[in-house]
């Protein structure tokens, strides 16, 4: 029996014009981490972080993957609007997790604190490919705005992977053929992370995929 | 925002470099709510190792909440220090206010229960 689709009904409430709404890579992203429920579940993650939540989407979904296992699922955004939305929306899902928001760019202010310690980081990147200066220019652009290649912003974080996860930690990242996700896995594979793409889907111009790392 | 997470944020203004004062970050002007909830004893021996326990001890003194000195040597059969536990972290929002660093004086604020984090470009 398949998870329900966390309830995001909410985002139509105007203060949240800027929020990424749930689409295919979220999904996609859902999927993924449904697929892997029962290696999720015996690795108990105590602490997950995921990475521009936006809508709050992923994180509460996780909760209901872990479930009946409890969880610390600490969701970073750089957008307000979406730090309040992902709190709605974890707020009304049936979870034992406990969780909690914080406004930051990426980890930051939880590194080097959380170093090593993150059983589960995940991270849905503006991996849109775009010329560089439109990163960030607004909160919504923030979301899909990826730079050259789409990998502008994820490669700011790529370096900190394998330090940020526990022993056995699990990293998940969207990524569409634009990124160039070969080099992506190379990258982290180099850093003694075990890499594979465990899920790809079509949707419209883009091909989505996703990848998960394990330290 | 709990208390939990607040266990977990340290400064990061760039010339902010002295580790012991970087973190725990001092509570300024907070409003703070206890919230009951389930306690899970399971889980909060688990996250016990991954909690730093002095920055925790200084916090709760720092806002007149009891915790005892030291995590016992089973914790999961110490109802008393359990709950006390939980009380803290698990049960302790900070609604507003604002987080000091003790070695830049940065302030991070709480508004309406989430933490900003986000820095300016020319403290990054």
């Amino acid at each position: 029996m398949g998870l329900p689709t966390p309830d995001t009904s909410h985002l139509c409430n105007p203060k949240y014009a800027s929020v990424y709404e749930p689409a295919e890579d979220t999904y996609l992203l859902l999927d993924a981490l449904e697929n892997d429920r029962a290696e999720l579940q015996h690795l108990r993650p105590t602490i997950c972080v995921e990475i521009g939540s936006g809508s709050g989407c992923v994180s509460a979904f996780l909760g209901q993957v872990l479930a009946p296992h409890a969880s610390l699922v600490l969701s970073t955004d750089i957008n307000p609007a979406a730090t309040e939305a992902t709190r709605q929306t974890t707020g009304h899902t049936p979870s034992d997790a406990v969780f909690e928001q914080c406004r930051a760019r990426f980890v930051q202010s939880l590194v080097p604190r959380l170093c090593g310690s993150i059983d589960l980081l995940v991270f849905n990147p503006p991996y849109v490919v775009t010329p560089s200066e439109e990163i960030d220019v607004t909160q919504e652009a923030s979301a899909w705005a990826g730079g050259k290649n789409g990998r502008e912003v994820l490669d700011c974080l790529l370096p900190q992977i394998s330090q940020l996860l526990a022993p056995n930690g699990r990293f998940y990242l969207v990524v569409i053929e634009e990124n160039r996700p070969q080099e992506i896995i190379d990258y982290l594979s180099a850093q003694g992370l075990l890499a594979q793409r465990v899920l790809q889907r079509r949707a419209g111009k883009e091909h989505l995929s996703i990848l998960r790392f394990i330290h | 925002m709990r208390i939990i997470t607040h266990n977990m944020l340290k400064c990061h203004v760039k010339n902010c470099t002295d580790p012991n004062k970087q973190f725990p970050l001092r509570f300024k002007d907070v409003q703070l709510e206890q919230v009951e909830a389930e306690r899970n004893d399971e889980f909060l021996v688990r996250m016990l190792p991954r909690l730093d326990w002095p920055a925790l001890l200084k916090t709760s003194k720092e806002l007149g909440m009891g915790l005892p000195e030291s995590i016992p040597e089973n914790p999961g059969e110490d109802e008393e220090f359990l709950q006390a536990v939980h009380t803290f972290i698990m049960e302790t929002h900070v609604k507003e206010g604002s987080m000091v660093c003790d070695g830049c004086a940065h302030e991070y604020k709480i508004s309406n229960g989430i933490p900003n984090m986000l820095l300016a470009e020319h403290e990054i």
